[in-house]
């Protein structure tokens, strides 16, 4: 199939392998984050990691969306669903992310309506199908999906459209880097830079990573060989002292971004002062709410949202597992307790998730792959 | 954007409510400690003396993990959910641990697609099945043709002949008599193609928004002529694993026809009677061992199905697996694996080695079987694990998905 079976090609996965092995400098140890979600789904997918030497550990990020959501903001949803008239929409990867009463999948068994859409724009169709009913759009993900939410409320503006709103959880990448690197019990070598994200922010909000700590930084695409160019690229300016941000994914990344998408961003939302981050604690500047000039389309003002925050089973371990600290096998309760059939953490739930990543694909030590290729 | 700051005083979260209150994390977490105790100090804990290494500490986890899958299935949630019609991990546990709890007997136990029972002299198979798809007509088929061909295919799997079946219809009052006119229609032609009667029936009318226009329950009879039993269970290393064609067809047609995604793609149903297939397969040599068709769940359940029934390793290769590049396409777009993806005219046969050759060569002889190809063999370590050798080189493992295939975000 063309534009996908070229990126997945075995031949140059292997070319491209030597390559890394030979950039390993003896007796050093590499740490590489890839940040975002998709990366990890793709890394464990194809079995990308039976091609990396053993120097090289690639340590899985912050950013898969559904991750990073608390388990108040869960909560807030439910309590959003369950007011009169409400239909509650939202992505099909939150359906099974727990709160402290279940998730939307269970409340959706109870009668609650909530309906899982593609696209915020089905969402809006409900609404207009339903003018007696209010929809509630629950909003998550990073600055991939903020475009849409906001392209959204600015159609249902323009339409004049007054049972639309949207619950806020849209997040900001940097702000999560940033605290990640200045965790104290993290030491990373490079970053495999969001590919997705980047089409809307550009290139350079990562400058500083490079500049400031000395990082270097690939931004990549989403098939295998992109990743593991980027590790080569990354390779490459590790053993030539650089830190430098490049654009592997420049066919889709442009260096400054998408003006019109952060654009249509700032003219619906704003930074709030502070967010919960599920794991990470509450991190500064680091996520959106809607702008007081479309408070009409503000769930969180329009509904009263308890905003109870509600802190982890002590037993979870997404935080250190969403900073790269842990490994998900690492978790005291990953794959007994904590399963995708009854997840307890959100790395468990999302395909992006690093736990379900690896219970889904990865469930494998490297032994175990040799048998496989043996026989 | 770029002001950072990462409060950790205020992520310990120890003062604040406890989530725990759900009854579910409480409960898997004291199942979780138990198991602990019960294994003992001797590995993966915290502030152990002597840290293991980390592949060995893999090793111990992924053990850990063994364990806790094949442990009895209980069903944690409250109420049903879709899950548990997925066909998936949630179905798996629903049918273990209420039906097969409640009804226990030996010609239950196998949970093969039909059961095998003897009267006087012969042997017969008997199986059932419902059929609540929604759109009811869609491109390649429609619920008529369907609820006949599944229940034809069921039997045809346990190597029977395909006799008699019984339709029974739960119809939603206001559905239009046309359609039902369409359906039965449809139902009489599958019937006729596949060789079999339906010779009765029932029909119960339901309240406006009781039911959604039209369910069908169809069951059916076979007799088995061949000697050799088949079932996923005498899956033996060594053997091989064919697929009788191009995988995924069904339920990306049905995705697709719901209307939701606005993707148009040249998609058609795979639905058809497979017990013609089958005979062809079963004439030309003695060295199937199971049959399996690839409905809800898709091909990827039947793998593990295999690895669990007959505690082996299955070990399949990605590239060697025929997936038509519109299902492909639409499944790449949506982030779902054509692997999990519902097929109603595919079969998956486990086939002496030996055997692997003439067995293909008969299944390609048919129409049905013209892109039969051998995707993987048993293998037998790791034992319960399906394998995936991918189109990119790497290995990784094909599980039970917990329910339908969820489209990812981004």
């Amino acid at each position: 199939m063309r534009f996908v079976d070229e990126y997945r090609d075995a031949d140059t996965a292997h070319a491209l392998a030597a390559k890394i092995a030979d950039l390993c400098e003896p007796g050093r140890q590499y740490k590489l984050m890839e940040v975002c979600g998709g990366h990890t789904h793709t890394i464990y997918k194809h079995g990308l990691e039976d091609y990396l030497p053993e120097a090289i550990t690639l340590v899985h990020g912050p950013g898969c969306p559904v991750c990073v959501i608390p388990m108040g903001r869960v909560d807030d949803a439910m309590h959003l669903a369950a007011e009169p008239d409400v239909i509650m929409t939202s992505f099909g990867d939150m359906m099974r992310v727990p709160g402290s009463a279940g998730s939307f999948f269970d409340a959706k068994a109870q009668g609650t309506d909530i309906r899982m859409v593609y696209s915020p724009l089905d969402s809006l169709k409900i609404a207009r199908q339903n003018p007696d009913k209010r929809v509630v759009f629950m909003a998550i993900g990073f600055e991939t999906t903020a475009p849409s939410t906001a392209m959204t409320v600015l159609r249902a503006a323009a339409e004049g459209l007054e049972n639309f709103s949207v619950f806020c959880n849209h997040v900001t990448i940097i702000p999560a880097i940033k605290a990640i690197l200045d965790s104290p019990d993290l030491r990373l070598d490079g970053f495999i830079g969001p590919g997705h994200v980047s089409t809307v922010i550009g290139c350079r909000p990562y400058e500083f990573i490079a500049a400031d700590y000395g990082k270097p930084v690939v931004v990549a695409g989403f098939e295998p060989l992109d990743i593991l160019q980027s590790i080569y690229m990354l390779m490459l300016q590790l053993s030539e002292r650089r830190s430098e941000v490049e654009n592997q994914y420049s066919r889709v990344v442009p260096w400054e971004g998408n003006r019109a998408a952060l654009m249509a961003i700032g003219e619906t939302m704003e930074l709030r002062p502070y967010f919960e981050w599920r794991g990470l604690g509450f991190i500064s500047h680091s996520a959106l709410r809607m702008r007081h000039e479309y408070a009409a389309f503000d769930a969180e003002l329009l509904f009263k949202v308890p905003g109870v925050r509600v802190a982890d089973p002590k037993a979870c371990q997404c935080g250190e597992v969403l900073k790269g600290v842990l490994k998900p096998w690492e978790c005291k309760v990953f794959g007994t307790a904590c399963t995708p059939e009854t997840p307890i953490g959100t790395c468990m739930v999302s395909p992006e998730g690093a736990c379900a990543a690896y219970y889904n694909y990865g469930r494998l030590t490297r032994t175990r792959v040799k048998e496989a290729s043996r026989s | 954007m770029t002001t950072g700051h990462l409060d950790h005083s205020a992520s310990r979260g120890d003062e604040l409510a406890d989530s725990g209150s759900a009854g579910w994390v409480r409960e898997a977490l004291r199942v979780h400690d138990e198991q602990a105790i019960q294994e003992g100090a001797g590995e993966v804990r915290r502030g152990s003396p002597q840290p293991l290494p980390g592949t060995v500490r893999e090793e111990l986890v992924l053990e850990r993990i063994d364990r806790a899958r094949r442990a009895r299935p209980r069903v944690k949630e409250d109420r049903i959910t879709m899950s548990h019609g997925a066909g998936g991990k949630a179905t798996q546990t629903l049918i273990e641990a209420i039906f097969l709890d409640g009804f226990r007997n030996p010609l239950l136990e196998p949970l093969e697609d039909a059961a095998r029972v003897r009267i006087g002299g012969s042997r017969l198979a008997f199986t059932t099945d419902s059929y609540v798809v929604s759109p009811l007509f869609f491109p390649g088929g429609d619920i008529g043709d369907l609820a006949v061909n599944g229940t034809v295919n069921d039997l045809s799997m346990a190597g029977a002949v395909p006799l008699y079946l019984s339709a029974g219809f739960i119809l939603e009052e206001g559905f239009p008599v046309a359609d039902l006119s369409r359906i039965v229609a449809s139902m009489a032609a599958a019937a006729a193609e596949a060789g079999v009667q339906i010779i009765t029936g029932d029909t119960k009318v339901v309240q406006k928004g009781k039911a959604d226009g039209c369910y069908i329950n169809t069951a059916g009879v076979g007799i088995i002529e061949q000697e050799t039993v088949l079932g996923v269970a005498n899956a033996q290393p060594g053997d091989v694993i064919i697929v009788s064609g191009s995988i995924g067809d069904h339920g990306v047609t049905i995705m697709l026809a719901r209307g939701e995604l606005d993707i148009e793609a040249d998609v058609t149903s795979d639905t058809a009677p497979l017990n013609g297939l089958v005979a062809g397969l079963l004439a030309a040599t003695s060295g199937v061992r199971a049959l399996r068709d690839a409905t809800r769940g898709g091909v990827a359940t039947i793998l593990n199905e295999i690895a669990r029934a007959a505690d082996v390793g299955v070990l399949v290769t990605e590239d060697a697996i025929p997936v038509r590049t519109p299902v492909r396409g639409a499944c790449e777009l949506l982030g779902i694996d054509p692997m999990y993806v519902a097929c109603e005219g595919r079969l998956i046969a486990v086939v002496d080695a030996a055997a692997a050759d003439r067995a293909l060569a008969a299944l390609r002889g048919h129409p049905l079987g013209a892109q039969a190809a051998v995707i993987g063999h048993v293998v037998a370590d790791p034992p319960g694990l399906v394998q995936l050798k991918t189109a990119f080189g790497g290995t990784r493992i094909v599980d039970l998905l917990v329910g339908d295939p969820l489209p990812r975000i981004c």
